[in-house]
This record gives structure tokens, C-alpha cells and sequence, in this order.
């Protein structure tokens, strides 16, 4: 099937079989490879993507279904002003290791710290539970979180 | 143009008047040969008429950190800032980029990547600098002594110029045999906190390239439908229902009948069509043992004499005293396959050139290995085979297989096409999971005879399992007088001084493909060592840490293993535990490097428990990258942790049971509240970071849990929450 999708600000006409995931989408047609693929089945938060400003697993996401949303990935991040605190506190603790699982975590934080602009530690980890980091860096993730809190409120 | 080859070995050529300054290792005569000015001179670090510097990093990135700690010896000997150096990895060539401790072979493993490089790469910028100096001061007519390189530019004596309007002539001289490295009290880079990785920008903004990110045009996407049953072969498939999934191109039997190769436009359909294809396995080798049955014939083992006498101690002695001991401790102890499960799914993308050439791209852990696999699956000269070295997302051992395996799939399933199209082989986690080469099954008994004092006076140590390098191309290595030394090491080589301990090994039948995982043998004898550490202690009715220390009595390698563990002690607050905690240490050494652990908890296990703190404290020698070394250590810990809490890999008619992350379920983020870890001064040369963070976690965690229920039998099979600890 045709889809316009609303991707980062543009429009994109992909041809995709419905039940098609949108991160096979993202990824392999048009070929913005930030948004990973880690287990396919919604257990890890690599492939996470904003669709109206709110993270969804985009493995677990079909292509039907974005038609008329606003779907945002990491690589658009460095304009979003949440996002952009995020990185740079990211940056700040250099929060990444191998790196894999960070686009998604980062999408994640935005998310949260769009609910919540000053999470708790046991907020950040409900929140971020899903997102698994094999590296385990979750405690720079912990303290990222709350250094890019403090520099939204600033 | 010229390359001079110096008595040390170190070549360099200039590739244009002007141009650029590259300094290089002997190629063994090979690359001497080479010196005209297009030569394919592969160097340590590129100087441009910029004044910009490009370290070439011989070890895969995969969140460990050499990209910013190789450069950052060379940045710290030439002269420069971390802003006026970058790096690119350096490509396949095992005479050059070779693992120093490894021979001709280029690979990163054991945590050598900054022990192998620390002198190389210093002397590689150090040689830079000196002939930089020199030319400056040909030029100026100045003294060379008087002149050094302070953040990029040539200084001294009243002149002052950017290093690279020298790199020209620079090129022109010999490099020198013996380049004067800084002193330690001249270092603005090694050891420094404020430095960044390197990698962090493009890592946050999803720029960074994998080798799952490569999208070769034209390129078809293989799957591979494999066995679930390892050794199983294929006797036929059916895809006919493939044909219906759009994008879906062929199905063919590899090679080696282990699976079946489907080949599709883009990843979805490939998953697609895969799951469409029905296969007739042929399981008459297939290994067709469940998980009890291995356990069984472990378990057996450690009963019986051991097939090997590891460190030549006589048995019937140490046996008999442990008999006569005032108090004797029996334990023992059983470790399930693990999986490695690095985050980015195995991959990597293969291509022919026009000139015939094959490339790889991959997150190569171990480049020579597929280098070497495709000259004989291509039949082609090494020089007609290239490995683009992507970073890799994680690896924890996986992604060094002897027998490249990945790579060899994705050669075999380009071989069967007419290489017209490039194959990107994709993993998924189930591939991952089910498919793995795993940590091997392992069992310890441990007999330990304490007199009246409380002082060991024997203990009887048995090891059965799985060899890792056995049957392997590491066999000549790393087996001696068949020991597989990567099954016991932790053991008879430990710091400690135990008087009269007597170490048997039995290897067991392999169950599956297994494999190196994250500190290898040190996964369980530091679990084993520590474990029986506390609990002689406690049957000593000393105190954990004082017990310890009484056998850290050496000196050398005793002395800075005491000393992470009281460094540890003090820093956790080693006694004084909040009200309604309790505290478990652990200590070990591994690659080279001491890393004492204290795991504090909270709760009970009716109601769940809480792990609220690890404190670490770590001598690796000199860190280079101190913030590197302390993110290694978080990560080791909770490798460690995560897996000894509730992960195991199982097999039922030697079929693996898990498949995914839903069930082998990784450590989350609020698994662990907290971890803080200290770093030991040193002027010793690094050693291990990448995995020493790991073998003391697990322990210190069970020595806890035990301390707080008084049920060592909780903490006597791996994984915890099978054995009955209950984690909130
Ligand atoms: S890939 Fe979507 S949650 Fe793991
Ligand atoms: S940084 Fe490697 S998986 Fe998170």
C-alpha cells in the first residue's frame, strides 16, 4: 500500500505491506539508521521514535497506523529543545558506551522529561525500565536525566 | 617520494610535499618495499599541513573505549588537545595493527586493547613530535632541545609555528630509533578527568555508523533459517509460501547444510519469508541433550578423579587434611550457558568490487579471523580482501568467534549468488539467543578444612565443564599439557596464599558452540573463590575482610589486591551499614588488574531485595581515560550482576528453551540503585579495564544475600532467582 508519512517535518510517499513495522520503514527505506533494531518484540526500547511527541516502540508500530501522525526520530533531536538538553547532558556524563541502545534511551528521556520536568530516581527508573542498555550505563542514564532537568530549568 | 625505516622499525612517508606526516610500524620488510608516494603505507597517526592529527585505532570500538584512549597517547606524546586530534579505525593487517600479545593477528579480547598499545602508540606520537622539532628547528636554526609541541604548535625560544607547516620536511628525516616519551610529570592528557569520549557526539545525535547501519546500493538482505538443534542439518526446505512475501527473492541451502540462506530485498520481508520457509532437519548428529543431563554429567565429574592435576599438587595430602580439619566446609557450585546478547544483533555486509576485490563491513572484534576464512572461501590473497571496521553495538566475547562465524555465513551466502549485489547478513535476537556460542556450563566442588584457629589448612578444589579453546585454532595457545587454562584461571593463580590446595580439572562433553563471555574462566572462579572466601570466614568467625587480608600476605600482586579490597571497605563503609542493609564484598584480580567490590542490600526475600549500592574500587595501572575506567566498571558490575540474578540458558532435546529478551531478560535500570567507583594512584602500565569490573560483582551480591538470610544454599546454582532469591 501508499502512505504519506509524516516523518521530521516532511512528508514521505513510502510503499509499504500493511503490518509492515515503521522502523523497517524508517530504517530501511528511507535509510535514517539513528532509530535501532534491538529485539523486535518491544522488550528493549532500541527502536524507539516519537509519534506526537509521545515515545512508541517503532517495532511494534505498523505502518497503517502512523498515517496521520507526527512521527519524530533521534536524528531531529538536536532541534528539540528537550531533546537537545538531553544530549547535551548526555555529552556532559558521557553517558554511552557502545552507543546502540542510546538513540532510543534518549528518546525515551525526552519523553519523560516532557510528562515530568523533575523526575525522581524511582520515576526516571519506571519510566525508563523498558529501555535496556546491555553496556548497562543505566546509571549515567539515571544521572542524564536529571542533569538535562536541570538545564531545561535553567 | 621515500619511507626510511628506522632501526625500531617505525616507517613513515609524506604522501605530497606538504601534505602530510605518516607514522607507521615495520610491515616486516613488506611495507619497506612500498615507498613511493601512493604506497599503501599504514600508519599509527596522520599529520596534515593543517596542523590537524588522525589517530588509526587497530582495536573495535564497542563501548569500551580504545578510540579515545589510543588517541589520547598519541595526542598526550605529539603535543596536541583532544580537539586538534581525531580517529578512524584502522583497516585489516595483521603485521601492523596486530594485537601485540597476540602475535600476527589483529583482534581485541582479554582486555589488551590499552596494556598491547600503551608503549606502541606513545612512541608513534613521541616519533611524530621529535621529527616535527627537528624540522622546526633546522628551519629556525634553533637548538632542537629547545623546542617542544603545546597544543599543536611548535614553540620555543621565542618562535612559535603550527606543526603542520613542518610536516614536509618532516617526512624527509629519519624517524628516530628512540623518541623521548613524556615524563609522567609532563602530562596534560593521560590520567585526566575532564577528557571526553571521543565518540559521544555521534552517539547522541544517531550519526553514529554500525555495521547494521550499512545500506550498500543494490544490496539483498540474508537470513539465515537455522537448526534448532545445533549440529542439525538440513535434508530439505520448502518455499513455496515464501513466494507469496513481496520483496522475498531465493531460498538456498548453505553450504555447509547448517541452515537455509533467504534472501530478500530489505530486512522486513527477509523476516518475512524466512518465517514462510518449512525445513525437514536432519538431527542425527544434532546434539540432543536437555539441560539436566549436561548438569548430570557435570556434577558426576566432580565426584570422580579429575582428568587433569592443574597445579601438581599432591590430592591424597591435601585431601587428607581437609578429612582431619577441626571444621570442614563442603560446597558446590553450578554456572549455566549464557548468552552474550550485545545489543546490536550480529551482522555485517559484504561486497565484490569491480576490481574484484571483496569487502567486508563489519564490527570486527577480530579482523584477521575473516580475513584469513575469506581467502580460502573466495580463494584470493589477502590483499584482495578488505574489512571496513564499523563500530560494533556491544559484544561481551560474541563477536570474536574462532571461527569467524557470522562472517563465514554471510561469505557463504555471497558465494552462492553471482555477486552482483552486495549481502548484508542480519541477525535478529532470536538468531542471537538461540544460535549463540555460549559462557559453558560449569561446575565447582570445594572442600575447605579450617583447625581449631580458624586458619585453612586444605582445600580440595574441582573443576568440571566445558572447554573453550579445545578444538579450537587458540588450542596451541592457550591449552598446556591439556589444561585449557581459561577453565581454572582465578584459581591456583590467585593472589591469595592458600596453603595446601590442590586444583583438578575434568573437561565434559560439549554441549553447544561455546565461547568467551565477558572475563571467561574468572565468570566463576571468583565467583567460587570469594564465595568459599566468606564462608570460611564466617566459619572462622572473622571478619570477611580481615580473613581476606590474612592471606594477601605476598607481597607484589598480594599487596595491590589488599589494597583495592581496604580501599573498597573504606569507601562502602565496610560494618557500618545503614540500618536494614547488609553488606557482601568480593575481590578479584583478572587481566592484569585488582577490582574489590562491596554489594549492599536491602529488604528481605519474602518481601524482595533491593540491591542499593555497589562500591568499587579498581588499580588497572595507570588510567589513561579515569572516566573510561570508572563507566567500564559500572558496566562489568552490571553485566555481572544482571546475569548471576536471572538469566541461563537452557536446553530441551538440545533444543535452546529461550529466544528473546522476554526471556533472558536483561539487567534494568532499576536493578541497581547505585554503583561508585575509586581508582587506585598508580605508575604501573595499564592493564585490563573492559572486563575485571565483572568477576567480583556476582560474588559480592551472593555474599550479601547469604550474610542476610544465612542460606548459603541460595547462592550455590546460578542463576539466584532460580535457586530461590526473590528480587524486587
Ligand atoms: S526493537 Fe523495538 S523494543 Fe526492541
Ligand atoms: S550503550 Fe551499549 S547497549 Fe547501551
Amino acid at each position: 500500500m501508499a502512505i504519506s508519512l509524516k516523518l521530521n517535518g516532511k512528508t514521505h510517499e513510502v510503499e509499504a505491506e500493511p503490518g509492515t513495522p515503521l522502523l523497517w520503514v524508517i530504517r530501511d527505506e528511507l535509510k535514517l539508521t539513528g532509530t535501532k533494531f534491538g529485539c523486535g518484540v518491544a522488550s528493549c526500547g532500541a527502536c524507539t521514535v516519537h509519534m506526537n511527541g509521545e515515545p512508541v516502540r517503532s517495532c511494534q508500530t505498523y505502518i497503517e497506523d502512523v498515517e496521520d501522525a507526527e512521527i519524530t526520530t533521534i536524528e531531529k533531536m538536536e532541534e528539540d529543545k528537550v531533546g537537545a538538553a538531553v544530549q547535551q547532558a548526555w555529552l556532559e556524563l558521557d553517558v554511552v558506551q557502545c552507543g546502540y541502545c542510546q538513540s532510543g534511551q534518549i528518546m525515551n528521556a525526552v519523553g519523560l522529561l516532557r510528562e515530568n520536568a523533575k523526575p525522581t530516581a524511582e520515576e526516571i527508573d519506571d519510566y525508563m525500565y523498558g529501555n535496556a542498555c546491555r553496556c548497562a550505563t543505566y546509571q549515567r542514564i539515571r544521572a542524564g536525566v536529571q542533569r538535562a532537568a536541570k538545564i531545561l530549568e535553567a | 617520494m621515500t619511507a626510511h625505516l628506522s632501526r625500531r622499525g617505525f616507517l613513515k612517508s609524506a604522501a605530497a610535499a606538504g601534505a602530510a606526516l605518516y607514522i607507521g610500524a615495520n610491515a616486516k620488510g613488506v611495507m619497506a618495499a612500498a615507498s613511493s608516494a601512493d604506497a599503501a603505507l599504514n600508519p599509527f597517526v596522520k599529520i596534515g599541513a593543517d596542523g590537524r592529527a588522525i589517530a588509526l585505532i587497530k582495536h573495535v570500538e564497542f563501548g569500551q573505549g580504545p578510540a579515545t584512549g589510543l588517541t589520547t597517547l598519541i595526542a598526550e606524546e605529539l603535543g596536541v588537545t583532544m580537539d586538534q586530534i581525531t580517529y578512524e579505525f584502522a583497516p585489516s593487517d595483521p603485521q601492523v595493527y596486530n594485537n601485540l600479545l597476540f602475535g600476527p593477528f589483529q583482534g581485541t579480547g582479554g582486555s589488551t586493547a590499552m596494556a598491547n598499545s600503551w608503549m606502541q602508540y606513545r612512541n608513534a606520537g613521541a616519533a611524530a613530535r621529535e621529527m616535527l622539532i627537528s624540522a622546526a628547528a633546522k628551519e629556525w636554526g634553533v637548538d632542537a632541545a629547545s623546542l617542544d609541541i603545546v597544543d599543536g604548535m611548535v614553540t620555543g625560544g621565542g618562535n612559535s609555528a603550527s606543526m603542520g607547516d613542518f610536516v614536509a620536511a618532516a617526512a624527509e628525516m629519519d624517524v628516530p630509533a628512540e623518541p623521548r616519551l613524556r615524563d609522567a610529570s609532563e602530562w596534560k592528557l593521560i590520567g585526566n578527568d575532564a577528557t571526553r569520549r571521543l565518540d559521544s557526539p555521534i552517539k547522541v545525535n544517531g550519526q553514529a555508523q554500525f555495521a547494521m547501519d550499512v545500506h550498500l546500493d543494490n544490496q539483498m538482505v540474508v537470513m539465515i533459517k537455522r537448526t534448532p538443534q545445533k549440529g542439525g542439518v538440513v535434508a530439505s526446505f520448502d518455499d513455496s509460501a515464501a513466494k507469496d512475501v513481496k520483496g522475498f527473492i531465493m531460498a538456498q541451502a548453505l553450504p555447509t547444510k547448517h541452515g537455509v540462506a533467504v534472501y530478500a530485498e530489505n530486512t522486513w520481508a527477509a523476516m518475512q519469508a524466512r518465517n514462510a520457509i518449512e525445513v525437514e532437519w536432519d538431527n542425527s548428529a544434532a546434539e540432543s541433550r536437555s539441560s539436566a543431563e549436561i548438569k548430570d554429567e557435570i556434577m558426576a565429574a566432580l565426584d570422580a578423579e579429575p582428568t587433569y592435576n592443574v597445579n601438581k599438587a599432591d590430592r591424597a595430602a591435601v585431601k587428607a587434611a581437609v578429612d582431619g580439619a577441626a571444621t570442614v566446609l563442603e560446597k558446590t557450585f553450578y554456572f549455566p550457558l549464557l548468552a552474550h546478547a550485545p545489543m546490536e544483533p550480529l551482522n555485517c555486509t559484504i561486497e565484490q568490487t569491480a576490481e574484484g576485490k571483496i569487502v567486508l563491513h563489519d564490527g570486527a572484534q577480530m579482523p584477521t579471523g575473516p580475513h584469513m576464512a575469506y581467502q580460502q572461501i573466495f580463494e584470493l590473497p589477502a590483499d584482495k580482501i578488505e574489512i571496513n571496521s564499523m563500530l560494533a553495538g556491544g559484544s561481551f566475547g560474541r563477536r570474536a568467534t574462532p571461527d569467524a562465524d557470522y562472517q563465514v555465513e554471510a561469505g557463504l551466502a555471497f558465494i552462492m549468488t553471482d555477486r552482483s549485489r552486495p549481502v548484508k547478513l542480519v541477525w535478529d535476537r532470536e538468531d542471537d539467543i538461540r544460535s549463540g556460542y555460549y559462557r559453558p556450563a560449569v561446575g565447582h566442588k570445594v572442600r575447605v578444612g579450617l583447625d581449631e584457629n580458624g586458619t585453612i589448612i586444605g582445600w580440595d578444589h574441582q573443576v568440571a565443564g566445558q572447554s573453550i579453546m579445545k578444538g579450537t585454532a587458540f588450542e596451541a595457545m592457550a591449552v598446556h599439557e591439556g589444561i585449557d587454562h581459561s577453565t581454572v584461571e582465578g584459581i591456583a593463580d590467585s593472589p591469595y596464599t592458600i596453603p595446601g590446595q590442590s586444583l583438578g580439572l575434568t573437561d565434559t562433553k560439549k554441549a553447544t558452540s561455546v565461547l568467551w563471555w565477558r572475563s571467561v574462566g574468572h565468570t566463576h572462579t571468583a565467583y567460587v573463590m570469594e564465595v568459599m572466601m566468606d564462608l570460611a570466614a564466617k566459619a572462622a568467625g572473622q571478619d570477611p575482610v580481615d580473613f581476606r587480608l590474612s592471606y594477601l600476605t605476598g607481597g607484589g600482586e598480594a599487596d595491590r589486591k589488599a589494597a583495592v579490597l581496604k580501599l573498597a571497605a573504606e569507601k562502602a563503609g565496610w560494618g557500618n551499614a545503614p540500618a536494614g542493609h547488609t553488606q557482601g564484598i568480593a575481590v578479584h584480580k583478572s587481566f592484569g588488574s585488582y577490582v574489590a567490590e562491596v554489594v549492599e542490600i536491602s529488604g528481605n526475600n519474602d518481601d524482595g531485595i533491593v540491591i542499593e549500592k555497589v562500591t568499587a574500587a579498581v588499580d588497572c595501572g595507570i588510567a589513561v581515560n579515569p572516566d573510561t575506567v570508572r563507566a567500564q566498571i559500572e558496566g562489568g558490575i552490571g553485566y555481572g550482576i544482571g546475569h548471576a540474578m536471572r538469566d541461563q540458558i537452557t536446553l530441551d532435546g538440545g533444543a535452546v528453551e529461550q529466544s528473546n529478551f522476554p526471556d533472558y531478560e536483561p539487567l534494568r535500570i532499576s536493578d541497581i540503585k547505585e554503583i561508585e567507583t575509586h581508582i587506585i594512584a598508580s605508575a604501573e602500565a595499564p592493564t585490563g579495564i573492559g572486563e575485571p569490573g565483572t568477576p567480583p560483582s556476582a560474588p559480592a551480591l551472593a555474599n550479601a544475600i547469604a550474610a542476610l538470610t544465612d542460606d548459603s544454599q541460595l547462592i550455590a546454582e546460578l542463576p539466584m532467582a532460580e535457586a530461590g532469591v526473590y528480587f524486587a
